[in-house]
């Protein structure tokens, strides 16, 4: 199957300046992701730190100001039909499944479109067995009904399985989940995730994980790459990167999530002194196939913002 | 003394449309002074429509159609919040209870300012202010959450959306209510934003004393903040209790589904998602 590998992914903004300068903003700015098969990689960061646009990006809703993106080692081309058949491979859940399907049409074709234009299916016959295929493969029942229905008539669990069964159609091999759950109630989270997992096992997906929920994180993905407005901060294997968070972001990161099961996490910027298996260097980690299991940790001694986060930290704890 | 500053007896709230839905059924509560009171429940168990009940804010065909609510004001006397009509209730809301609503994204008026939303408060409640003193009150207040007063000429689209939440609950506290209902106030924020909110709100408490009805459908969130949590389940309230009663001995079954429903971050794994199904498992 699969291995999704961006490289170096940079895109620029134009934003307007004050005056008649026009200014540059860097959405994303320089960050690597190697997805594998089988694998899902969390990509977690408060809003505003670029996770989406990466993203769009990945899916082609975006171009890139610069940096690879290739399946298996496959440069894929630009230009409609080579898009067409790079998102055959990649396709994307986006977050709002109240605005994600389209509500003047039935389930059905919402379903039966992604089967045609990627010519998954030839007749008739052939696209109602994949139609409830895929309606049994994201526990949707009974699959007739529901076909028959608008979005309107679905909860919103039902509608993020229509779109993740959406997204299954045209048999990708990479899935892009832009805060899958974060429009859901809390009480069906897991059950969404757990069916994303299963789906991963199932068609040996690689599954690209975008959240700010840093416990699902933890618990779903075997990688997370921690960002912070455009940049990688802290990367590494889920466990190394949340029980021994070094960054002072993916520290406060940790302190700010509810967790009402543990201690409150404290904040301590030379915790890397500790651990000296983790790399700290102001230079992006060079990713290939084999280091994604490195923990690495951007130094911040340049970082203006996180200097000024620490100091707002110590005088809360000194007064 | 020791009288509960808010409190709801047997309240029933209908919708009356063709086939009447009741929304809120049979719940009572009670809030103290000065406590953080969570209501937790999922999209359509009736949290919001209490919410709106309480502050009289229920539009036909939503009726409350049984129960009482009960209101401590200042001087001890008792208050019954359902008979409020007309300018008493007008005064009511905002100088007794203020709310706080989900998504501050909306609830601001886009072609005014946020200096002169929030100064219209003092107009509307007939404060003998004047222009420059409601103007300096409002600065005041927008420090108090911890925002620049230079703000007070920006437009709600000029701030973020943790901004935006900010000004509403600054609005919210402008007259010094004593009961602060917020209904899921950090639903669409995120995490670090969300917990500098938090922890504003229970600094303003600790520094005015008022009482909040904190709703939202995350029970990790109101484990950690709440002095006492009712959970809701289908317009019922199904269980109320400390959070550590709650964490420890549930009493309900969906207390232990919602309990279940999100991972620790860094305790131990998991947890399977299950849907609940009342009154047995599938």
């Amino acid at each position: 199957m699969t291995t999704l590998e961006a490289l170096h992914l940079r895109k620029d903004y134009r934003v307007r300046g004050s005056g008649w300068r026009a200014a540059r903003l860097q959405a994303v700015d320089d960050v690597s992701i190697i997805v594998r098969p089988g694998e899902t990689v969390a990509l977690v960061g408060e809003s505003g730190s670029g996770k989406s646009t990466i993203a769009k990006m990945l899916v082609r809703l975006v171009d890139a100001t610069s940096g690879t993106v290739t399946l298996d080692g496959e440069t894929i081309g630009q230009g409609r039909r080579a898009t067409k058949r790079y998102r055959s491979r990649v396709q994307m859940v986006f977050q709002d499944p109240f605005s994600s399907l389209n509500p003047a049409l039935t389930i059905r074709h919402q379903l039966t479109r992604p089967l045609r234009i990627h010519g998954i299916v030839h007749s008739a016959a052939e696209e109602e067995r994949e139609l409830l295929r895929l309606m049994e493969s994201v526990n949707l029942s009974p699959a007739k009904t529901i076909l028959a229905k608008y979005p309107h008539e679905l909860s919103g669990g039902q509608r993020q399985r229509v779109a993740i069964a959406r997204a299954l159609a045209p048999r990708p091999e990479v899935l892009i989940a832009d805060e899958p759950v974060s429009m859901l109630d809390v009480s069906i989270r897991l059950e969404i995730l757990q069916l994303l997992n299963d789906l991963k096992l199932e068609r040996n997906l690689a599954v690209l994980y975008i959240t700010h929920d840093l416990a699902t994180a933890r618990h779903f993905s075997s990688q997370i790459v921690v960002m912070r407005s455009g940049r990688v901060v802290e990367r590494g294997p889920s466990d190394a990167v949340i029980l021994n968070p070094v960054h002072p972001y993916t520290q406060f990161l940790v302190r700010a999530a509810p967790d009402p099961k543990s201690a409150p996490w404290i904040v301590d910027p030379n915790r890397h002194l500790g651990h000296p298996e983790v790399v700290v260097s102001t230079e992006n980690l060079e990713l290939t196939e084999e280091n994604t299991s490195v923990h690495w940790v951007r130094s911040w001694d340049d970082d203006a913002a996180v200097n000024t986060m620490l100091a707002s930290l110590a005088s809360a704890q000194t007064s | 003394m020791s009288q509960p500053l808010l409190s709801i007896n047997n309240l029933t709230v209908q919708y009356q449309v063709a086939t009447p839905v009741t929304a809120v059924n049979d719940v009572s509560l009670y809030i103290d002074p000065g406590e953080i009171y969570g209501l937790a429940g999922e999209s359509g168990c009736g949290k919001s429509t209490l919410a709106y009940a309480v502050t009289r804010l229920l539009q036909p065909p939503a009726a409350i159609t049984g129960g009482s609510i009960e209101w401590t004001a200042s001087d001890d006397s008792r208050i019954d919040i359902l008979r409020l009509d007309g300018e008493t209730l007008r005064t009511f809301r905002w100088e007794e209870i203020a709310m706080v609503f989900q998504g501050a994204m909306n609830a601001l008026n886009p072609v005014h300012t946020i200096g002169s939303q929030i100064a219209d408060v003092f107009k509307d409640h007939g404060t003998r202010m004047t222009r420059a003193e409601r103007t300096a009150r409002a600065a005041e207040l927008l420090r108090t959450v911890g925002i620049d007063d230079k703000r007070l000429k920006s437009y709600p689209h000029e701030l973020s959306g943790g901004m935006r939440q900010r000004v509403m609950i600054a609005m919210a506290l402008a007259l010094r209510p004593r009961l602060i209902v917020m209904d899921e106030p950090t639903t669409a924020l995120d995490v670090v934003v969300q917990r500098n909110i938090l922890e504003e709100i229970n600094r303003l408490r600790g520094e005015f004393g008022f009482a909040v009805l904190f709703i939202t459908h995350d029970l990790g969130l109101l484990l950690e903040i709440s002095d006492r949590i009712g959970i809701m389940l289908t317009g019922r309230l199904v269980e109320q209790g400390t959070p550590h009663a709650l964490q420890n001995s549930p009493q309900h079954d969906y207390t232990q589904h919602l309990l279940n429903s999100f991972p620790s971050l860094r305790g131990d794994l998991p947890l399977t998602g299950t849907r609940y199904v009342a009154g047995g498992s599938r």
